[in-house]
C-alpha cells in the first residue's frame, strides 16, 4: 500500500512562487505522469515529494501520513534523476547497495538484495564495472537498481529517458512499462515528452506555470481537454485551433461559423450568439472531402508512409494540419475540401475553457 | 595537407624553442653544479667538461643539507595538513550551504593574502619570541596553514563546486547523512582536486621564502634559509652555489614533475568551466 | 581592514539544488576565526607601534609618537620610489606574464613531438624557490663577466651590461616574470584546452583566420582565466621580497626597493619598528585599494 496525497501544496523562492497550490490524489499502484513545458514546475513539485525541496506551505502526505518535515531517506521513497546521479566512484554494485549500507543493512542481505535487483534488470554482468564504463542504457538501468534495492513505497523519476537515443528511449519505455507491472509499485514520473507521458500513465498531471490544468487518463486528456493549453499541449501534430463565431445553440450543439464553414458541434455550456470562441480539431478529424465544409489549398505534404500530413490553408488565411491514414495522393498546391464530424470537435471559450461535450468518447469515460 | 605539416613545424619549433628558452637557467644550474669552480667561471661557458662532485660535497662539509631538508618536507607536508584540515570544512559549508554572505566571505579570505608579511611582520616576530616558538618547526607549520588557507579555501571550493549536485541529492535519497555524504561520496569524488590544491600547496610552502629567513636561524631552517647562507659572499663561488641550489630545488622539481599532470588539470581556480 | 562590506551590491547568490537551508556556520567558523586572527593581531599590533617611538636598538627612544612616524614616512623620497617601483614590478610582471603566457597556452594547444615534455620542461621555473631562482639569473646568467647573458652579448661583439647595476629593476622584473609565466601557462593553458573546437572550426567556415580565430574566439574564451591569473599573481607580486632579498638588497640606491622591502629595511635592518610599522600600516592599505578595484572588476566575472 502506498498512496499519496498532495494539499494545497505551494513553494516560493523569496517572493517568487513557483508552485501555486496543487492538490492531487496518487492511488495505490497508480502510475502518475506530471508533464508540462520546462519551467512549469513539474520537476520542482517531484523533488518536494522527495523532500530535496522545502514544502513553503500545504500538507504532503504519504500512506495518509503528514511527511513535510521528514527528511528524504525516511519518506521511504527512491529517485531516479535525469542524469542518474551514479556515485563515479563506485562500482554498480556498490552503487546498488550504497543506499542499504547507510540503512545498516547486513552484508549478505544486502547482495541478496542487489542480486536480485541486478537479476530483474539484466545487470549481473555489469555488477564489478565503473559507471564510466556502461552505455547510457546500463546506467539508466543501475540508476533504476538503486531504487528497486530498497524496495521504496513509491518510485519517483525525473526525466529518465531524456539523456538517451530515440530508440533506446523506445526500449526503455516498454522496459518501464514492464517494471511497473511486475513491481506493483505506485510510480510518479515526470516528462515533457508526450509519448511517454501518453504511453506510460495511468493518470497525467499537465502542469503550467505552477498549477495544474488538468488530471485525467491519457485518453481522458486526448479526447476531453479541459481547456486551450492542454488541448494545445497534448497529441501530436497539434490541435488545430481556429477562430470561430457562435451562431446560435440548441439541444444538439452549439452552431459555429469558422473559416467560412458553418457546423455544429455536440457542445453544451450557455454562449450567446455573436461570441468569439475557438474551434479546435484534432488532425486526424479532419479529411479530405468534395463535399466538406471547409475550402482552402494544400500548401505542403508530407508524406510518412503510414501517414500522410496535408498542410491545408483554408479562404480565411488560417493553416490547419491534416493527418490521413496511408499514403494519400492529394499533390501540393491542389485546392480542396475538408470534411469533419461535429462530435470530433473541441470548442473553447473566450477564457480558453473547453465547453462541456455532450457526449465521452467510450474509451475515455 | 602541406599547410597543416608547415604548422606542426612551426609548433614544433617555436614550443621546443620556448620551453627550452625557459628551463635553460635550471638546466645550467645543474650543469655548472658538476664543474670545478674554474669551470664555473670559464668564458666563454662550457658545455663539455670533466664532471666533479666536489661542489656537492664542500657544501655538505658547510651545512647539513639533509637537516634542512628534512625541515623542509616536515615543515611544508605539516602547514599543508594543518591548512586542509581548516580548509575542507569552510570550503564544504561555502559550497554546498551558500548563504548570501559566502561570496563576500571567499573574497575576503582572498583578501587577507594580499596583506603583505611584510606589513606584520614585527608584531609575529615579537609575538614568536614571547611565546618562545622563534626557530621551531611547528611554528612556521602554523604560520604557513594560515599564509595558505586562503588560496586552499579558495581552490578547494571550486572542485566542491563541480561535483554534481544529483549526487549527492541522490545520496541523500539513499539515506547520507551529513557525515556520510562528506565521508562517501564528497571526498571521493573530490580527491583529484585535494590532491591538487595540497600539491600547490605543499610547492608554496616548500619555496616560501620570507618567513622562513625572518623566523628561522637553525634549529627548524628549511632549504631556504640553507640556500640564503650562499647567497652573499661565497655567491661568487658558482659550482657550489649551483651545487646547493640544484639540491634545493630537486626534490621539489621532481615532485613537481611527476605529479604535473594532476596540477595542469586541477590548477584552475574555477576559470575554466 | 575587511572586505566582508564590499559588495553588498552582488546579487544573492541562488542556492545550488543541492543546498540545504540549514546554516553550516560551524563548520566554516575556524577558518573565519583563524583568519580574522591571523589579520587583526598583527594589524593592531602594527597599527599600534606606527603611533610608538620604538627603537629595538635604543630603548631610550620610546612614547607616543603621534603621526610622526607616518610625517617620516612621506617625507622620505625612498618611500614614494618604494611605491613607485611595486606597481612597476607589479604591472610589468602582469604584462609579461599574461602576454607570453596566453601566446604558449595556445602554442602548447597545438600537437607537436614531445609536447609533453617541452610542457614541463615550460612549466619548471614554477617549482624553484624564489630564493635559488634569484641567486642563479643574478650569478649564472647575468653576472657581467661570468653569466651566460654576458658570454652571448660578447659572442655577437656586443658589450656585455651589467643588469644588476644599469637595469635593476629590469633585472628583478625578468626573474619574477620567469617564475611566474609557468603559473600564468599552467592556468591559461587549461582554459584554452576547455574551448570548444567545433567553435574555432565554426570560425573557420565563417573566413576567420588563425589570427582571427585567435582574438575573437580564443581570447574571450580565456577571460576568465586571465582575470585568475591577475588576481593570484597580484596577491603574490604585491609581496615580493626574497628575490630583492638575496639579489639587490634594495640597491643600488632605492632602485629595486619595493614596500615589502622598504618595511623590512626600516624594522629589521635599521630596528626602527615604528617607522616600519607605519609602512607596514601604508602597506596594507595599498593591499586593500588594489584588492578592492581588483575584487570588483574581477570577482564579478567569476562565478564565486
Amino acid at each position: 500500500m502506498a498512496t499519496l496525497q498532495l494539499r494545497n501544496l505551494r513553494k516560493s523562492y523569496l517572493a517568487h512562487e513557483v508552485i501555486k497550490g496543487v492538490d492531487l490524489e496518487v492511488a495505490d499502484r497508480e502510475f502518475v505522469v506530471f508533464v508540462g513545458p520546462s519551467g512549469c514546475g513539474k520537476s520542482t513539485l517531484l523533488r518536494m515529494i522527495a523532500g530535496l525541496e522545502e514544502i513553503t506551505s500545504g500538507d504532503l502526505l504519504i500512506d495518509g501520513q503528514r511527511v513535510n518535515e521528514v527528511g528524504p531517506a525516511d519518506r521511504g521513497l527512491a529517485m531516479v534523476f535525469q542524469s542518474y546521479a551514479l556515485y563515479p566512484h563506485m562500482t554498480v554494485r556498490d552503487n546498488m547497495g550504497f543506499a542499504l549500507r547507510m540503512a545498516g543493512v547486513p552484508k549478505p542481505e544486502r547482495a541478496r538484495k542487489v542480486a536480485e535487483a541486478a537479476r530483474i534488470l539484466q545487470l549481473e554482468p555489469y555488477l564489478d564495472r565503473r559507471p564510466k564504463e556502461l552505455s547510457g542504457g546500463q546506467r539508466q538501468r543501475v540508476a533504476i537498481g538503486r531504487a528497486i534495492v530498497r524496495n521504496p513505497r513509491i518510485f519517483l523519476f525525473d526525466e529518465p529517458l531524456s539523456n538517451l537515443d530515440a530508440a533506446l528511449r523506445g526500449q526503455m519505455r516498454i522496459e518501464l512499462a514492464r517494471l511497473h507491472e511486475d513491481l506493483q509499485a505506485t510510480m510518479i514520473y515526470v516528462t515533457h515528452d508526450q509519448v511517454e507521458a501518453m504511453t506510460l500513465a495511468d493518470k497525467i498531471v499537465v502542469l503550467q506555470a505552477g498549477r495544474v490544468e488538468q488530471v485525467g487518463s491519457p485518453l481522458e486528456l486526448y479526447h476531453h481537454p479541459a481547456n486551450l493549453f492542454v488541448a494545445g499541449f497534448i497529441g501530436s501534430p497539434r490541435m488545430n485551433l481556429l477562430e470561430a463565431r457562435v451562431l446560435g445553440a440548441d439541444g444538439a450543439g452549439v452552431m459555429l461559423e469558422a473559416a467560412g464553414a458553418r457546423l455544429t458541434v455536440p457542445a453544451g455550456g450557455a454562449s450567446r450568439p455573436g461570441a468569439a470562441v475557438t474551434l479546435g480539431i484534432r488532425p486526424e478529424a479532419l479529411r479530405p472531402d468534395p463535399a466538406g465544409a471547409f475550402a482552402g489549398e494544400v500548401r505542403l505534404v508530407e508524406r510518412l508512409g503510414g501517414l500522410t500530413l496535408l498542410h491545408v490553408t483554408l479562404v480565411g488565411g488560417e493553416a490547419v494540419v491534416v493527418q490521413i491514414e496511408g499514403s494519400d495522393p492529394t499533390p501540393a498546391h491542389a485546392p480542396v475540401r475538408l470534411g469533419v464530424e461535429g462530435a470530433a470537435c473541441h470548442v473553447f471559450d473566450a477564457e480558453g475553457q473547453a465547453l462541456p461535450a455532450l457526449g465521452r468518447h467510450p474509451l475515455a469515460a | 595537407m602541406r599547410s597543416s605539416r608547415r604548422q606542426m613545424l612551426l609548433a614544433t619549433v617555436l614550443g621546443w624553442g620556448a620551453a627550452l628558452l625557459l628551463f635553460f637557467p635550471i638546466f645550467w644550474m645543474v650543469l655548472t653544479s658538476f664543474k670545478s669552480e674554474i669551470a664555473a667561471i670559464a668564458t666563454p661557458p662550457q658545455f663539455l667538461f670533466a664532471p666533479t662532485l666536489e661542489s656537492y660535497a664542500e657544501v655538505q662539509e658547510r651545512a647539513d643539507y639533509l637537516h634542512f631538508a628534512l625541515n623542509s618536507v616536515l615543515i611544508s607536508v605539516g602547514g599543508t595538513l594543518l591548512a586542509l584540515a581548516f580548509a575542507i570544512p569552510a570550503a564544504y559549508a561555502m559550497a554546498f550551504h551558500p548563504t548570501a554572505r559566502t561570496r563576500s566571505t571567499l573574497l575576503w579570505m582572498l583578501s587577507t593574502k594580499m596583506l603583505p608579511p611584510v606589513g606584520v611582520l614585527v608584531p609575529i616576530y615579537l609575538l614568536f619570541r614571547s611565546l618562545g616558538i622563534l626557530d621551531t618547526r611547528s611554528g612556521l607549520v602554523v604560520i604557513y596553514a594560515l599564509m595558505n588557507l586562503p588560496i586552499v579555501v579558495w581552490m578547494l571550493f571550486t572542485f566542491f563546486k563541480e561535483v554534481p549536485g544529483e549526487i549527492l541529492e541522490a545520496g541523500r535519497m539513499d539515506g547520507a547523512r551529513t557525515g556520510s555524504e562528506f565521508w562517501h561520496l564528497l571526498l571521493p569524488l573530490s580527491v583529484p582536486g585535494i590532491a591538487s590544491t595540497a600539491l600547490l600547496s605543499l610547492i608554496l610552502c616548500w619555496n616560501e621564502a620570507f618567513w622562513s629567513l625572518n623566523l628561522t636561524t637553525s634549529e627548524a631552517a628549511p632549504l631556504t634559509t640553507f640556500i640564503a647562507s650562499f647567497s652573499s659572499p661565497q655567491g661568487l663561488f658558482f659550482a657550489k652555489l649551483s651545487a646547493a641550489s640544484t639540491i634545493a630545488v630537486a626534490p621539489i622539481l621532481v615532485f613537481g614533475w611527476l605529479s604535473q599532470r594532476q596540477l595542469v588539470r586541477g590548477l584552475t581556480f574555477g576559470a575554466v568551466k | 581592514m575587511s572586505f566582508t562590506t564590499l559588495d553588498q551590491g552582488a546579487e544573492v547568490t541562488a542556492a545550488p539544488p543541492g543546498a540545504r537551508r540549514r546554516s553550516a556556520f560551524p563548520l566554516l567558523a575556524p577558518s573565519v576565526s583563524v583568519l580574522l586572527l591571523w589579520m587583526i593581531v598583527p594589524l593592531a599590533m602594527t597599527l599600534w607601534f606606527s603611533f610608538q617611538r620604538y627603537n629595538l636598538l635604543n630603548p631610550e627612544v620610546s612614547g607616543f609618537a603621534g603621526l610622526e612616524n607616518y610625517e617620516f614616512l612621506v617625507t622620505d623620497p625612498d618611500f614614494w620610489a618604494s611605491l613607485t617601483n611595486t606597481l612597476i614590478l607589479v604591472g610589468s610582471v602582469l604584462v609579461i606574464t599574461v602576454g607570453f603566457g596566453t601566446l604558449l597556452a595556445v602554442l602548447f594547444d597545438q600537437p607537436f613531438p614531445g609536447q609533453g615534455v617541452a610542457r614541463v620542461l615550460a612549466i619548471s621555473p614554477f617549482f624553484v624557490m624564489p630564493t635559488v631562482s634569484a641567486l642563479v639569473w643574478k650569478n649564472l646568467m647575468m653576472h657581467p663577466i661570468y653569466g651566460v647573458l654576458g658570454s652571448l652579448a660578447r659572442a655577437v661583439g656586443m658589450e656585455p651590461v651589467d643588469w644588476f647595476a644599469e637595469y635593476p629593476l629590469l633585472a628583478v622584473i625578468v626573474i619574477v616574470a620567469w617564475q611566474w609565466l609557468p603559473f600564468a601557462l599552467l592556468i591559461l593553458l587549461t582554459a584554452v584546452q576547455s574551448l570548444d573546437h567545433e567553435q574555432k572550426e565554426a570560425a573557420r567556415m565563417d573566413g576567420a583566420g588563425p589570427v582571427a580565430q585567435f582574438v575573437f574566439i580564443t581570447l574571450p574564451h580565456l577571460g576568465r582565466a586571465i582575470s585568475v591569473v591577475v588576481m593570484i599573481e597580484t596577491i603574490f607580486l604585491l609581496t615580493v621580497f626574497a628575490e630583492i632579498f638575496v639579489t639587490t638588497s634594495g640597491g643600488p640606491g632605492n632602485a629595486t626597493t619595493n614596500l615589502a622591502f622598504l618595511i623590512y629595511a626600516r624594522a629589521l635592518l635599521q630596528f626602527d619598528v615604528g617607522g616600519g610599522s607605519a609602512g607596514g600600516v601604508v602597506a596594507i592599505l595599498l593591499a586593500n585599494v588594489v584588492a578592492f578595484f581588483l575584487v570588483r572588476s574581477i570577482a564579478r566575472r567569476l562565478e564565486v
